[in-house]
């Protein structure tokens, strides 16, 4: 059997561990397992406060008497999450020499998704010789932030220099305790974003995590926590069309949304993990907890679209908890081959005047499973709560599934709640008829696509918008004969 | 291949075709040259989309015989993008409704996937636009009908209409019309024959699938066929048309009887 140098590199490291290579806790990899010493020397290695080494301490203890749920309507493995090493130092050394020894596979695609020569090189991880662009674009773009007072950094800086804002605002939103990734997460979270936004301001720029450059890298267990004060308002991007593969099986990231009186946040993601090879190996499991909660008059919304991972189980949440505050989803989760998704949102209206919108477009194809997981709450105080929530599936071929499950639970009679669903297939006649106007079949899915998911891809920020669409095209490319 | 010093438009030659092991198509044989119109008549179920959707490749029927050839070039094989590439254009009986997609949006992507198929640049922003006014004035479609989603929620007569906006969109040398007059009031089927006749050149050719007589005032046709249980059996000039108008079908179905 061929060995590559990596597959080498990794059976010589796995081995390592096997013969007891175990206690070198300053080392930049941990050791595989996960107990209290593990926990600890995360936070030292972060350099943080003391209670924030606690705070993850009773994270850890509470996740280790929680078991992992079982009711997501997917199938996989279940990780061994003693088998895992809970921290890697971002690696400073680029893994490549050029371009030249990327998968080709790989590149074709960041072709297809325009991505410019040197951005293909940073999300490859190839060294970059010369100072790229978005370096000088970042500082420009810090000075204009800082000008108004946006923090814009990451979480562990945060932690040391704003401890005061994380202290009163972590887990407050997705308590420790909230679910077994977010437990498992609170107590072994390594990367993420930190954003807050002063009271009045309004952010004049899209914040993509993107210009982070010295975070750039998606950590397994992110942490972003996001607060706008009253009257602000801010437009978040997280995440990347390109293709991100990762040797990490396992993604649990928390997100956190604070949206103080009259503020509104909008946050936007694009994913594309790695979704396994046609026969479904070696994809990515994405366990995400999304949540924010809106004070009087506040609004958040959630527009997402999903390409990627091999399992994906996410439910971006809102919490009306203030009078006239507004909760939005919009989402496009696309699945193919033996991809499995199971997301939806949890509206839980607590204020009066509440309301809340939820638009999904589920997109099946191969032999891929899409679920729409949907919870809308009502509570007693919640006078004239307003809910509407449409789900449509689009299927293509026989052997995909798509699935909605909607829950309503309304306490307050004065209550108004829609449902639509609809699912529909992309119809032979649909194709012919396009084929029969010069456009041929794989972009006639692409069209049909588009046009069923335009109300999602309209909430987008412009330019996401359009490297979304091309994404799609992408993610279903082949996907009819 | 034949060294015609005129080459045909459309050349078809004892076609025979089935969908699901029946045979609909019994040996066609059809000749058009550029710059005529032809009227394809005949009962319901005859064969005339049957027809229709096999010269434009719908892969739906079986090709168990026969050939098709565009400008002296063979069909056969060619898949229905290919085909519309080289210029073949159908109207159709029961146009589709694709949401979320607007007319505007479609008839870009056609024209510019076609321009990529002929070795072409994609049509400038400002040229499209251009050509989209001109069409749609000739057509008298509302812009606000462009931004529609296509056929979504369109009346029957507005369907037809998008059809033939889109067959002024693409310019092609072979339009073949799938009972575009039904659904269209008498206002309505003037503006679209006269958008046809409009597009008409020396270069192209029109096959008009109908049933009435009266589409035929407004473009008229060059040649009438008859279709009948999957075959051609009665070619003539206009006045044939009006004999059908007169007569039906059954004097023909006799002689073809005979
Ligand atoms: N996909 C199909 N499957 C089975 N039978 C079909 C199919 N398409 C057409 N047919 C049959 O073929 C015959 C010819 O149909 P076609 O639509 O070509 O008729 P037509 O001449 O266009 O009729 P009309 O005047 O009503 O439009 C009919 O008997 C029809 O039922
Ligand atoms: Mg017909």
């Amino acid at each position: 059997m061929a060995y590559t140098e990596e597959e080498l590199k990794k059976e010589l490291e796995t081995k390592e561990y096997e013969y007891g290579f175990y206690t070198d806790i300053e080392s930049d990899t941990f050791p595989v397992g996960l107990n209290e010493d593990i926990v600890r020397a995360i936070s030292k290695k972060k350099e943080e406060p003391e209670w924030m080494t606690d705070w993850r301490l009773e994270a850890f203890r509470v996740w280790k008497e929680m078991e992992e749920p079982e009711w997501a309507n997917v199938k996989y493995k279940k990780p061994d999450f003693q088998a895992i090493s809970y921290y890697s130092a971002p690696s400073k050394k680029p893994k490549y020499d050029s371009l030249d020894e990327v998968d080709p596979e790989l590149l074709d695609t960041f072709k297809k998704l325009g991505i410019s020569l040197d951005e293909q090189k940073k999300l490859a991880g190839v060294a970059v010789d010369v100072v790229m662009d978005s370096v000088s674009v970042a500082t420009t773009f810090k000075k204009t932030l800082a000008e108004k007072g946006i923090i814009f950094c990451s979480i562990s800086e945060a932690i040391r220099e704003y401890p005061e804002l994380v202290k009163k605002y972590i887990g407050t939103v997705v308590p420790r305790k909230d679910n077994f990734y977010a437990a498992l997460n609170s107590a072994v979270f390594s990367d993420g974003s930190f954003c807050y936004i002063p009271k009045g301001v309004r952010c004049p720029m899209e914040l993509s995590t993107y210009f982070r450059i010295n975070q750039a890298g998606t950590g397994q267990f992110e942490r972003t926590l996001v607060i706008a004060d009253e009257g602000s308002y801010v437009s978040y991007l997280e995440g990347c069309t390109a293709p991100m593969r990762d040797e990490n099986q396992l993604h649990a990231a928390v997100v956190e949304l604070i949206a103080l009186d009259d503020a509104e946040i909008k946050y936007s993601t694009v994913q594309n993990w790695f979704p396994g090879d046609k026969e479904g190996k070696g994809g990515v499991f994405n366990f995400v907890t999304k949540r924010g909660i809106c004070e009087t008059n506040a609004k958040i919304s959630w527009t997402q679209v999903e390409t990627g991972s091999a399992v994906t189980w996410k439910y971006p949440s809102c919490v009306l908890k203030g009078d006239n505050s507004i909760g939005e989803f919009y989402s496009i989760a696309v699945t193919n081959n033996y991809q499995q998704a199971d997301t939806g949102t949890k509206m839980i209206h607590l204020g009066r005047n509440t309301k809340s919108t939820i638009i999904s477009k589920g997109i099946s194809a191969g032999k891929s499973q899409n679920s729409y997981r949907g919870l809308v709450q009502i509570n007693g105080r919640a006078e004239n709560a307003r809910n509407f929530s449409q789900c449509d599936s689009l299927l293509m071929g026989n052997e995909c599934g798509a699935h909605t499950f909607p829950y309503i639970e309304a306490k307050n009679k004065t209550a108004q709640i829609e449902h639509e669903a609809t699912t529909s297939k992309i119809g032979e006649d649909q194709i012919f008829y396009c084929n029969q106007r010069g456009i041929d079949t794989e972009k006639a899915i692409a069209l049909i696509v588009n046009g069923f998911s335009k109300e999602v891809l309209n909430k987008l920020p412009m330019e996401f918008a359009v490297e979304a669409q091309k994404l799609l095209e992408i993610s279903l490319e082949g996907s009819v004969g | 291949m034949a060294g015609n010093t005129e080459t045909d438009m459309l050349k078809i030659k004892n076609l025979h075709a089935s969908v699901e092991g029946k045979e609909i198509l019994k040996g066609i044989n059809l000749e058009v040259n550029p710059g005529e119109v032809h009227a394809i008549m005949g009962p319901n179920g005859s064969g005339k989309s049957t027809l229709a959707s096999v010269i434009a490749g719908n892969e739906d029927f079986e090709v168990t015989d026969g050939t098709i050839e565009l400008e002296g070039e063979e069909l056969n094989e060619l898949a229905p993008e290919e085909r519309a590439h080289q210029g073949v254009f159908l109207s159709f009986q029961y146009p589709v409704e694709i949401p979320g997609v607007t007319v505007t949006n479609f008839m870009k992507t056609a024209i510019n996937e076609t321009r990529k198929a002929r070795g072409l640049e994609e049509m400038p922003a400002n040229e499209m636009l251009k050509k989209i006014r001109e069409k749609s004035e000739l057509l008298e479609i509302d812009r606000k009908f462009l931004s529609r989603s296509l056929n979504e929620g369109f009346s029957g007569g507005e369907k037809k209409r998008n059809e033939i906006f889109q067959m002024a969109m693409m310019e092609p040398k072979l339009a073949i019309l799938d009972e575009t007059d039904s659904g269209l009031d008498i206002d309505a089927l003037k503006v679209v024959a006269n958008g046809v006749n409009r597009l008409k050149t020396p270069q192209n050719a029109t096959i008009v699938i109908t049933h009435y007589q009266r589409l035929l005032d407004y473009i008229v046709p060059d040649h009438v066929h008859v279709l009948l249980n999957g075959k051609i059996v009665k070619s003539g000039g206009k006045e044939l048309a009006l004999e059908l108008e007169e007569k039906g079908y059954d004097w023909i179905k006799q002689e073809a009887a005979v």
